[in-house]
């Protein structure tokens, strides 16, 4: 199998001490999806960044297609299309015209750049806006914008930076059709995402990245095993009747229960059998939940099976990680089940 | 095959063009960038007039309500034959394209924070077309920003009293002028971290370069110190040969001085500018 990408020990260091990537190191083969999972600020845009030539890394290398990034950027450049997780477009032209232009910085001649555009507006379903400046496109139409432009040049391997952040459900589920397609005629996409679900749904591979590391790489079903297929949340009104409860749970899994705030979390296999057997237990001792449910894995359960800790816990690290990065980043937020909310950027 | 894998079907690209075609693909990627910028002008209509209505005030404020009270002593005063609005519209002329010059930092700042620099830099094109485009367009929007002010001037009263080619000379130096400081503006706007930064970090630049200079008033009636100040700054010799130029005087020293800052400060500039585009937004 070839390899289209593959990044050996890259380091990344902004101002003193912040560690974006510490030694990172992943390949990915040729024709695969493969997904960077993890929170804001584990390093995800910066290895895009050097990947795609914008960044040069303080150490290490990686080759696009056999082509060294730093060395041989212009080879590299003229083989991959981005589309950020800001759609990075410019709001003042029309669609057609982005992508015109685009085609026209890729060195595509006039003739080839206009009949570009009008079939990428027609496969992305932007005829009809084709002619309107992006100022009047929705979010999910500049996205889709966005990702035809890193498509102009038709890129053997494509980078998605969280696309899907921010999109409401139908745009999700239509993106990664696409991205479905594109790796159907042979294109290799690196996508980065903090949603479990799209890494499950799109990737053969995924690297779960944490402060500037890979904490973890396996397929979704060596990752999902790792964890359980299914979560089992009971809420109780306060953390000691938590803890209460994770004690009566103790025995159920072949993981131990975990409590986060007023509640307690269990991964389970079989999701039905679990809860049945949750409730016959609780009943027995007279406790009544004031939250019951089952649910798909989220990126929170993957670092907690990986990790012992949530996302957003800064304290308490896990051994491996890097202390020191970990001061300039506040702000994580917990992400649960489907993603429904946008998230803020992450730059670092 | 189905119509959409056609369309999104990968294709290896052969290595890039040689030395000989990427002359003629960096001046392909300038017009690119150019154009899109110029685009953008007419998309936003409202800036071009407001960025046009300033000067016309500034044109009517120094006419109406100064202009009364500033008396233009010296030799001069005899070729202006006692116009002040003969004396202030060179002087116009050189602040309306040093304040316009902002809207270069502007707009490259702008474009670093949308995160199209990034986009651009990940793409086969020539680095130094992103600046090469930028200032490209504002030079056009320069044009026309000088002729709209020189008819504004002509309805208040200006003449000019040399010859054409005189005021063309006069109007390329204005013009080579506002392409230079379009150079430094887009290092400020690169260093800036947001457009409205960049803006009001242009402005403390701008005011002590235009005000203190010969463009509203003669020097000789400011303080020593000053005045040595606002002839030995770049807008000193350039606003006073665009004024010999078109209104007559002494024009060679002046002008000699004028296209030495032009050319001085494009050394300089330029390479700041494209340091500054190099360095931009890797920090994080």
């Amino acid at each position: 199998m070839t390899e289209a990408i593959e990044a050996v020990e890259l380091e990344k260091t902004f101002g003193a001490t912040v560690r974006a990537l510490d030694k990172v190191s992943f390949s990915v083969t040729a024709g695969t999806v493969f997904g960077l999972l993890g929170p804001n600020g584990a390093g995800k845009t910066t290895a895009v960044r050097i990947l795609t030539t914008i960044l040069v890394p303080d150490g290490g290398s990686a080759r696009v297609l056999g082509h060294d990034v730093v060395h041989q950027a212009a080879q590299v450049r003229a083989s991959i299309g981005l589309a950020g997780q800001y759609a990075t477009v410019d709001e003042n032209l029309t669609g057609r015209e982005n992508l015109h232009m685009v085609s026209r910085l890729n060195h595509m001649s006039r003739a080839s750049s206009a009949a570009r555009a009008t079939e990428l507006l027609e496969l992305f379903h932007l005829s009809d806006a084709g002619d309107r400046p992006l100022k009047t496109y929705s979010g999910g139409m500049r996205r889709r914008l966005d990702v035809a432009a890193a498509l102009v040049a038709r890129p053997a391997v494509l980078f998605l930076d969280e696309p899907t952040s921010g999109l409401d459900p139908q745009s999700r589920i239509d993106l990664w059709e696409m991205v479905e397609e594109l790796v159907a005629v042979g294109t290799t996409v690196l996508l980065t995402t903090q949603y479990l679900e799209e890494a499950d749904r799109l990737a053969q591979r995924i690297a779960v990245v944490d402060v500037g590391h890979i904490i973890a790489e396996g397929s979704p079903a060596e990752l999902k095993a790792a964890m359980g297929a299914t979560v089992l949340d009971v809420g109780m009104a306060d953390s000691a009747a938590a803890a209460g409860v994770a004690a009566l749970l103790a025995g159920m899994g072949a993981k131990a229960p975990a409590v986060v705030g007023n509640n307690v979390e269990l991964p389970v296999d079989d999701g039905a059998r679990a809860a049945m057997e949750a409730l016959r237990l609780l009943d027995q001792h007279g406790v009544v939940p004031s939250h019951f449910s089952l649910r798909e894995p989220s990126l929170d359960d993957v670092f907690l099976a990986l990790t012992g800790r949530t996302t957003e816990s800064d304290g308490d690290l896990a051994a491996g990680t890097a202390p020191e990065a970990q001061g300039g980043r506040g702000g994580r937020r917990r992400r649960r089940g489907t993603p429904s909310q946008a998230t803020t950027g992450e730059r670092t | 095959m189905t119509a959409d894998s056609a369309v999104l079907a990968p294709e290896l690209r052969a290595a890039p063009a040689s030395e000989d075609s990427s002359l003629a693909w960096l001046v392909s990627d300038v017009l690119t960038i150019t154009k899109r910028n110029l685009i953008a002008f007419t998309r936003v209509p409202e800036f071009l007039f407001f960025n046009s209505v300033q000067p016309i005030m500034f044109v009517l404020l120094f006419r109406y309500v100064f202009g009364g009270a500033i008396a233009i002593s010296g030799p001069l005063g005899m070729y202006l034959k006692h116009h002040y609005v003969n004396y202030l519209m060179p002087g116009i002329f050189v602040q309306t394209v040093g304040f316009g010059a902002v809207s270069t930092s502007i707009g490259l700042a702008e474009d670093l924070q949308k995160g199209l620099i990034e986009r651009f830099r990940a793409l086969p094109m020539a680095r130094s077309a992103v600046l090469a485009g930028r200032t490209m367009a504002d030079f056009v929007r320069n044009i026309f920003v000088f002729v709209l002010m020189v008819a504004v001037g002509y309805a208040v009263g200006f003449r000019v009293q040399t010859n054409v080619g005189g005021f063309l000379a006069g109007a390329a130096l204005v013009l080579a002028f506002a392409f230079t400081l379009s150079w430094g503006f887009a290092a400020i706007g690169l260093s800036a971290p947001n457009s409205e930064t960049a803006q009001v970090m242009s402005f403390p630049i701008l005011f002590p370069l235009i005000f203190a200079s010969p463009a509203f008033v003669p020097v000789q009636d400011m303080p020593g110190w000053l005045q040595a100040f606002a002839t030995r700054q770049p807008f000193g010799p350039v606003v006073e040969a665009t004024r010999a130029l078109m209104f007559g005087g002494p024009t060679a020293t002046y002008v000699e001085q004028a296209v030495a800052w032009c050319g001085g400060l494009l050394v300089v500039l330029v390479p700041l500018a494209v340091w500054r585009y190099r360095r931009a937004g890797r920090s994080g």
